[in-house]
């Protein structure tokens, strides 16, 4: 019992030392976390910029009747490995479409072959030496240069780098989310308010809401099991297209809209409820008129979040055929499409080095809709909760 | 137990004096208030109501007469405000609760299988502890009910609705510049008497108090109570209240409530100056409470 004023001090130094320390340890994991995100913003923005800058090349294309024949012809066996492909092959139809094309010889800007792209951007590239001293002597003439790569946000993907593009990935995924927010997002919110405002509070309710607890945690591989077992085989809906991915990832951000809803519901006073039964509204009108209105806001943040999950996941898209190549923009819901994460996941794991940067360019694309999502989201929540 | 025994002892005591739990009827009051209204508002017979398993409310009889400030008094959980919401079948959001016995209003049992709650909480009106302004304007806060009812729809009725309302409930002059502003930007006593307009703009028969002021300073307090007094020619008025000193200010009746009964039921001025029952007299007299 040494109550002294020395032994309480000594006491208190102690306790003063530990929240010190505990608040240095909790700046320490901040500072880390911080760290990681810079070097992970750092690792992408480094390797993913390159991707929206593609090397072009000038060269004379010559649009005889031979080159309609065979394309390989327009242009000069000098430049020919330098140029692309796939820009090659499309000179017959350009032809047929262009009659004035015809006979004439042209110096034009083309596409350069993906080596060359990667020569200039310092990479190692397959380029023969004498292509190399081509490439420098063009370089040193003005003709060949990196310019800002239009045809990674309007094609589709490509087994040739120079051409791959994530516009299909990304087309696929505004589908998908349109179908999966469709779906998801009035059933999940009539089933919130349904279990929150009109059902009885029994072991059946009870039951529904520890499983719909337990449906937002599970892998999410095995709804695409689902989505495939249901959606694809049972009711026959086409493999491959934003219908099935986004029925199926509708039923994995079900249970996040659900939960936010019912929370952002409860969290708004029964006071407004007594108010609207007090002025004879009936249970419906209460929830429409007066709860819902203050709910909104954390129903859309749930909403969003719910789709943001969505919109990154890949797993359950495998099974049901949605990570595959799309070179084509799907028009339509039940045409065959990739998603942007899925499309990352492909290029990830192409042998040829070029596609690192697309890798890398096809996540920063993604983070940027990500985070505009998130941005709006916040900005949607703002509007509606300034009023009251 | 105890309550139980004390009052039938209270009872025995006096037997030439009126029953301590009602006048010369059920229901009825000790004595008569000469100046008020004995028009019959709302009879209460037999009510008793469960929470589960625990009796909230006992064998109640009260006759409420129209056009008067009823008031009831009693102890924290004594049930006052419980017996307040059977009046508008408010309990009705409770899960769990029963209730037995008669709630009449105009000859017509409340509890009735035809009784639609709607339809009733549109003659009853009811402001609460709490200032609860829906989350909207000022104007579509009084607004609100009478489209919902379609008591107006033409743009100019119900403009002339929203003003009379907020007229009766002499918050006019204060709120016409900025009727478009949220209710939840007045203050706590201002809130109050929007609600108080929102209640009326329905054109209720009835208008439940639950602790109106409670939440308020003595200023606001004060412009409540003289609204209540206004309001009472038009309509008939019950509130709870903790607060005795507004009740005998108030109130023509008061209703003392005590564990869940009603101890005594009388002429307000009787009632703080000879009450009828020791309950009674020991809240009174700030012995509990």
């Amino acid at each position: 019992m040494t109550h002294s004023f020395d032994a309480i001090s000594a006491q208190l130094r102690r306790r003063h030392r530990k929240t010190r320390w505990l608040k240095r340890l909790s700046m320490g994991a901040l500072g880390l976390a911080g760290l990681f995100l810079v070097l992970f913003f750092t690792d992408m923005l480094v390797k993913g910029l390159p991707a929206f800058k593609q090397a072009q090349i000038q060269v004379e294309v010559d649009y005889s009747e031979q080159a309609s024949r065979l394309p390989l012809a327009a242009v000069s066996d000098a430049v020919r490995p330098l140029v692309s492909r796939g820009y090659l092959r499309l000179i017959p139809s350009r032809m047929r479409d262009d009659p004035a094309l015809q006979g004439t010889t042209r110096s034009e800007w083309v596409l350069a072959d993906g080596q060359v792209d990667q020569y200039l951007k310092g990479h190692h590239s397959k380029l023969s030496e004498r292509d190399t001293a081509t490439v420098n002597r063009l370089q040193a003439e003005g003709r060949v240069e990196l310019r800002f790569n239009t045809r990674f946000f309007t094609s589709g993907d490509s087994k040739m780098p120079e051409l791959a593009g994530i516009a299909s990935a990304a087309v696929g995924t505004v589908l998908t989310l349109m179908v999966t927010l469709a779906v998801a997002f009035p059933i999940g919110v009539m089933t919130a308010i349904y279990l929150e405002e009109f059902a009885p509070d029994n072991r059946m309710t009870q039951l529904v809401e520890i499983n719909i607890n337990n449906l937002a945690a599970i892998p999410s591989i095995l709804y695409g099991l689902l989505g495939l077992a249901i959606f694809i085989n049972v009711v026959g809906v086409p493999r491959s297209s934003p219908l099935a991915g986004g029925l199926t990832l509708a039923l994995m951000t079900l249970p996040v809209i659900i939960i936010s809803t019912r929370t952002a519901l409860r969290s708004v006073p029964d006071t407004i409820r007594h108010a609207g039964f007090g002025v004879g509204c009936s249970r419906w009108q209460v929830v429409r008129d007066h709860v819902l209105p203050l709910a909104m806001p954390g129903i859309m943040t749930g909403a969003i979040i719910g789709l943001a999950q969505a919109m990154g996941e890949t797993a359950p898209l495998i099974i049901i055929g949605m990570v595959a190549f799309i070179p084509d923009i799907s028009g339509s819901v039940t045409d065959a499409a990739t998603v942007m994460p899925a499309q990352i996941f492909t290029w990830g794991g192409e042998p040829d080095r070029a596609f690192i940067e697309k890798t890398s360019g096809g996540i920063l694309v993604l983070l940027a809709v990500l985070i505009s999502m998130n941005a709006g989201a916040v900005m949607l929540r703002k509007r509606l909760e300034r009023r009251w | 137990m105890n309550a139980k025994m004390s009052i039938r002892m209270n009872r025995h005591a006096s037997p030439t004096s009126p029953s301590p739990l009602s006048g010369s009827a059920p229901g009825e009051p000790v004595s008569r208030n000469a100046d008020a209204s004995h028009e019959l508002g709302v009879r209460v017979r037999d009510l008793d109501l469960w929470y589960g398993n625990t009796q909230a409310l006992k064998s109640i009889d009260l006759d409420i007469y129209q056009n008067n400030i009823t008031a009831l008094i009693g102890p924290s959980g004594c049930g006052k405000s419980t017996f307040l919401r059977c009046l508008n079948r408010m309990n009705d959001l409770i899960p769990r609760v029963r209730i037995q016995g008669r709630v009449e209003l105009d000859g017509q049992d409340v509890n009735a299988a035809g009784m639609d709650e709607v339809a009733l909480r549109r003659r009853v009106g009811m402001v609460f502890q709490k200032p609860n302004p829906f989350p909207k304007s000022i104007f579509d806060n009084v607004a609100y009910a009478p489209r919902m009812h379609d008591i107006v729809s033409r743009k100019a009725d119900v403009e002339a609705l929203v003003e009379g309302s907020l007229r009766d409930a002499g918050l006019w002059e204060e709120v016409k510049d900025k009727l478009h502003q949220p209710g939840t930007s007045l203050s706590g006593g201002q809130q109050q008497r929007l609600c108080i307009a929102r209640a009326i703009a329905v054109q209720p028969e009835v208008i439940l108090m639950d602790e109106p002021t409670s939440a308020l300073d003595p200023i606001s307090t004060a412009t409540i109570e003289d609204l209540m007094d206004r309001l009472k020619r038009r309509y008939t008025i019950i509130t709870v209240t903790h607060n005795m000193q507004q009740a005998a200010r108030i109130a023509d009746y008061t209703a003392f409530f005590h564990l869940g009964e009603m101890i005594e039921y009388n002429d307000t001025k009787a009632m703080f100056s000879t009450p009828h029952t020791r309950k009674a007299e020991d809240y009174i007299t700030g012995r509990y409470g």
